[in-house]
């Protein structure tokens, strides 16, 4: 995240904990596991985690829930691969699917049991919903969606930060004398951190004692999704975006020409997706994918916030906007003044000439005629 | 059938800003709006009155304004409007958002027994999702999140069958009533309000319930001191401590612009080189 | 709809509220619907309000109206590229209760209003779009229809306040559709400066405020108008031109505003400040001869939707406050002593609003559009010629004042010609009789 500008802050607060909650102590990471895969966003926190732990010098624990078996025993490995000291695992039948009663109960008796200060969780949909009602049970604070973790010096708080009044400006939320603090965190947006495959660490089993016929929610089937033509933007190397600076919807094809051109993903602002040009699985921002590309190139972008925090991590922004003062040439890295729809077509000849592509003739047949 | 629906006034986020000068945040004389993804649970509310009969009250914990966006909520056909507000609820985070709704669910309850509560996914100014979970905590209700569709109620059995979207497919779920269900946006499309049902809800008396009539039992768990979260800082980034690199664009001679970049580009970016690289046909990966 | 209504009123900007208001507390059944999302959010205006209009309906208005600077000073500025010369009038009587202008708020003033037509029993609803006029078989317009199921809405009359656009009107042929060399299109924006900051820069204190109306070089040519008011803690800055000359030199108003907003004398006024909010709108600019009929058998037109509209002295919220009053009037009369809103009965209208200063100001300015429009010389012209006459006149030089005084008639003999320059005045005082 780049450097930011405090406006007026309000008043800090010393927080003073009760003596009971100072016995909370050390980073947990929730990883979600579902049908045998770890969800990388697990990782990330790990990443995250790890940093956290050691700016407090407590340690950093993973929590895995899942039916027992060789799978639940890999994932405890990876964890410690990822910079776990601990790994708490609960290993029970009753929680080889999802559903939110079991888990709560499983993740906030060990809670109460072991008692972590901090406690991180993937922002996906079982994220969500399990930490609001951990939250709830536990009574404590929860801050969702942040884009930015760090530890007060002073007081050992956990900083959440995040974007806020609908992704305009962003605030930094602390939990008072409540413990843990929990924050959920959208995947992409802390970095994949390298596991270190020598790394080893403790195993403590815990048993929440679930029985299966006190269940009431019971899954009749899964359906998986089908492999369809599902953009791949949180991975990709070279973004093209658009958004509403395009001025209709049909201008939206220049950006597909130069993403043709690129080998690139096309991405686009909530914007231009709210003007229906293109489908909502293409959303670049804090309510859409978070992406890291090598090369991100926003045409028509304004850059406000709840765009830029999805995006911000590329390594080479271009920006292309009629208007000088938009927000987006604040953290670009290359600016261009002009009409997207003048630029978008001379970029793809540029680029299409510089790789040469055969299919090059084609598009910049069609590029030509929309010059 | 009695459904609760939790709805939010939300400021129409696009226009906010922070004053230059007195660091205050603006918002200018535009409108709040309904939090976007409760209408989908006030859509999916309404189709299963349409569909089995009964009775749709929305509710709300606000100030005083908020009382049009129940009016709105009020237009579509919903029965009865709600809102909660007292201002001691002020400053309040999901916690104690939660405890407020929940214990003014619990009054209604005893009106005319719940049978279903929806929340939208979550809001555009919070963005938490906790609420709906946290509602769903308190009354005991069973919890089902982004719901895409519901397949069945069976109201004899007092059950419920829904298809909730998880990562990588969707779950088929089946649970008993009563239920707490959070929409997923996109899963269906808000009815356009009739012309009685507009008079209807213009005309409408909307209840206020402070604490009392809210049946507020602890009152140090709700508004701010209910809070264990608080913002200690709001802000804007400020620009990158480098400049971006401009590169004047003509025109009349689109190429050179392109040129200069793409030149830079390459020169000043590895990582970018590396991928145009391997786009370069013949590519041979060492 | 079962429901009948005694009035319907299409629109909730300062017409229709004014009608509504008063009809609503005379006791009639009133129904107003408004397109927008809230009333007054399709509106705007620089904005003046004009209290002695607003007196003669709430005439306690100043105890919870939320007003902006009570108006102390109007400016006057004719203006060229680099300078301006300009009459500037202030006065201290103005500074004294019952202040005779304030500059407001529209969308806070609107939503006030509503809220005192709604007290009144008036039954408001927003984003109701009207369809179209319901008529019987002999023709009069017995209701209304909106773009929503079960749609049909009956009333005794129906008054259209729906704007410079009128869509309504329009649609049911009881006016034209808009001419673009009868409107003219204007665009604002609102700049926010800290009060202290305005206060010096207009030397004014408490509420006191200023209003700067513009002619000349910022309109480039087209006939237009530009100004700048101070409200508490912001200026709404303006320019406008007549939609056939921006067509004709395919100028947008944006770019207008921002050459506008770079001119010497009005960029430091406006420096430091964050641009906020930028809204732009049609104005009627017809003016008396090209007003419309304005009532007819079950309905009556009030505001921009007739174009009443003092393009002159700028003023439309008042003009639109009193045909909204007075159509009001006319119906309770009308309708409380049993007597249908025919366009006989309803003629009492129109009586009303030739007694009033309404149609009276706007008889006495009907040849300025035309004048304005054909004889550009009072655009291109004047305001370079007095600029330059000023600018001689004031620089001490060493040249003696005998030949100063010669060489500025010269000029202007020059550009205008002798018989040119009696033409012109002749044409001005005809214009204005």
């Amino acid at each position: 995240m780049s450097e930011v500008k405090t406006t007026k802050p309000i008043k800090k607060r010393k927080i003073k904990l009760d003596e009971n909650l100072l016995a909370y102590r050390g980073v947990w990471v929730y990883i979600e596991s579902e049908r045998g895969h770890v969800h990388p966003v697990s990782w990330e926190l790990m990443g995250q985690g790890r940093q956290l732990a050691d700016q407090l010098g407590v340690e950093l624990c993973a929590v895995l829930m899942d039916a027992a078996g060789p799978a639940l025993d890999a994932h405890c490995n990876s964890a410690f691969h990822f910079g776990a000291d601990r790994c708490y695992r609960i290993a029970s039948p009753v929680l080889s699917d999802y559903r939110n009663v079991p888990f709560t109960k499983a993740l906030t008796d060990l809670v109460n049991a072991h008692k972590p200060e901090i406690l991180l969780l993937g922002a996906t949909t079982l994220g969500r919903d399990l930490a609001g009602s951990v939250a709830t049970t536990l009574r404590t604070g929860l801050t969702a969606d942040c884009t930015e973790l760090a530890i007060d010096p002073e007081d050992r708080c956990l900083l959440s930060t995040r974007p806020t009044f609908g992704g305009s400006l962003l605030c930094t939320i602390v939990t008072l004398n409540y413990r843990p603090q929990m924050a959920t965190v959208r995947h992409r947006v802390m970095p994949m951190p390298e596991p270190q495959p020598e790394r080893t660490g403790l195993i403590v089993d815990f048993d929440p004692g679930l029985i299966e016929t006190d269940i009431v929610t019971k899954i009749l089937e899964f359906i998986p999704d089908e492999m369809r033509d599902k953009p791949h933007l949180p991975y990709a190397e070279i973004i093209v975006s658009g958004g509403k600076g395009l001025g209709k919807a049909d201008n939206f094809k220049l950006v597909w020409d130069l993403a043709h051109v690129l080998g690139a993903e096309v991405g686009a602002s909530r914007a231009a997706i709210h003007a229906g040009w293109i489908g909502a699985d293409r959303q670049v921002g804090q309510t859409g994918k978070t992406v890291r590309p090598a090369l991100y190139i926003a045409a028509g972008i304004s850059g406000a916030i709840q765009h830029r925090v999805g995006m911000e991590g590329a390594d080479c922004i271009i920006a292309l906007n009629n208007d000088p003062n938009a927000p987006i040439f604040d953290f670009a890295h290359y600016a261009i003044v002009g009409d997207c729809n003048q630029i978008l077509p001379a970029l793809t000849r540029s680029f299409g000439t510089y790789l040469s592509k055969p299919e090059t003739k084609v598009v910049m047949e069609t590029a030509k005629e929309l010059a | 059938m009695h459904i609760v629906v939790c709805i939010k006034q939300v400021p129409d986020s696009t226009h906010i800003r922070v004053h230059p000068v007195t660091n205050t945040i603006m918002r200018q004389g535009v409108p709040a709006i309904i939090n976007p993804y409760d209408l989908f649970a006030l859509e999916e509310a309404l189709r299963l009155k349409d569909k089995h009969g009964g009775r749709v009250t929305v509710i709300s914990m606000g100030p005083p304004q908020a009382a049009p966006a129940l009016r709105k909520a009020l237009s579509f056909g919903c029965n009865d409007a709600v809102l909660i507000t007292d201002k001691i609820f002020s400053g309040a985070d999901t916690l104690a958002t939660s405890y407020v709704l929940a214990s003014a669910i619990k009054m209604l309850n005893a009106e005319t027994p719940v049978d279903i509560v929806f929340t939208g996914k979550q809001t555009i100014d919070g963005d938490t999702a906790q609420v709906g979970p946290g509602i769903a905590k308190r009354l005991e209700l069973e919890l089902l999140t982004y719901v895409s569709r519901i397949n069945a109620v069976d109201r004899a059995n007092g059950q419920i069958t829904v298809e909730r979207r998880a990562e990588g497919g969707v779950q088929v779920l089946q649970t008993r009533l009563p239920a707490l269900i959070t929409m997923l946006e996109g899963s269906n499309e808000l009815r356009f309000a009739t012309t009685p049902n507009m008079f209807r809800a213009a005309r409408a008396e909307i209840r206020h319930w402070d604490r009392t009539s809210a049946g507020i039992e602890d009152l140090k768990l709700v508004g701010l001191k209910g809070s264990p979260t608080i913002v200690s800082r709001v802000f804007g980034p400020t620009p990158r401590a480098e400049k971006a690199v401009q590169i004047d664009f003509d025109p009349s001679n689109p190429e050179a612009a392109c040129e200069a970049l793409l030149a830079k580009v390459l020169a000043e970016s590895p990582r970018v080189k590396k991928e145009l690289a391997q786009r370069l046909p013949g590519y041979q990966e060492d | 709809m079962s429901e009948k209504f005694d009035v319907i009123i299409v629109g909730a900007g300062p017409a229709g509220n004014s009608a509504a208001y008063t009809l609503a507390k005379a006791g009639l059944r009133v129904l107003q619907l408004e397109r927008g999302e809230y009333p007054g959010s399709k509106n705007v205006q620089g904005a003046i309000l004009y209290a002695s209009s607003l007196e003669r309906i709430i005439p306690d208005f100043r105890e919870t109206a939320p007003l902006e600077r009570h108006i102390i000073e109007q400016r006057l500025w004719m203006m060229d590229e680099k300078s301006f010369i300009g009459t500037h009038y202030r006065s201290d009587d103005f500074n004294s209760e019952p202040y005779n202008r304030y500059t407001i708020i529209r969308a806070r003033f609107d939503k006030w209003f509503s809220e005192q037509v709604q007290a009144a029993g008036a039954l408001v609803i927003c984003e109701m779009t009207v369809r179209a006029l319901l008529r019987n078989e002999q023709g009069r317009v017995i209701g209304v229809e909106v773009e929503r199921e079960d749609g049909k809405i009956y009333a005794d009359a129906v008054i259209l306040a729906d704007g410079v656009n009128s869509l309504v009107a329009t649609q049911a042929g009881l006016r034209k559709d808009i001419q673009a060399g009868n409107v003219a299109l204007a665009v604002k924006e609102m700049i926010f400066l800290p009060k202290e900051t305005i206060e010096s820069r207009f030397n004014l204190a408490g509420q006191s405020g200023v209003v700067i109306e513009m002619l000349g070089s910022i309109t480039e040519g087209m006939v237009g108008t530009g100004f700048l008011y101070t409200n508490k803690d912001s200026l709404a800055i303006g320019v406008g031109g007549m939609l056939s000359d921006m067509k004709a030199q395919k100028t947008t108003p944006v770019e207008l505003l921002e050459r506008m907003k770079a001119h010497p004398s009005i960029a430091p006024l406006i420096a430091g400040g964050e641009t906020r909010e930028y809204a732009a709108h049609l104005i009627p600019e017809g003016g008396y001869k090209a007003l419309p009929q304005i009532y007819g058998d079950g309905w009556l037109l009030v505001g921009d939707s007739a174009g009443f509209v003092n393009s002159v002295h700028r003023e439309g919220s008042n003009l639109a406050m009193e045909t909204g009053r007075l159509a009001a009037e006319t119906l309770i009369d009308l309708l409380q002593a049993g007597k249908e809103p025919s366009a006989v009965n309803l003629a009492r209208y129109k009586a009303r609003l030739d007694e009033s200063f309404v149609m009276k100001d706007m008889k006495k300015y009907q040849n300025i559009p035309e004048t304005l429009h054909k004889r550009r010389q009072f655009i291109n012209d004047y305001p370079p010629l007095l600029n330059g006459a000023a600018h001689k006149f004031f620089t001490v030089d060493g040249q003696d004042k005998r030949s100063k005084e010669k060489e500025i008639i010269a000029s202007f003999v020059k550009r205008r010609s002798l018989f040119g320059l009696l033409g012109d005045a002749y044409h001005l005082w005809r214009a204005t009789r």
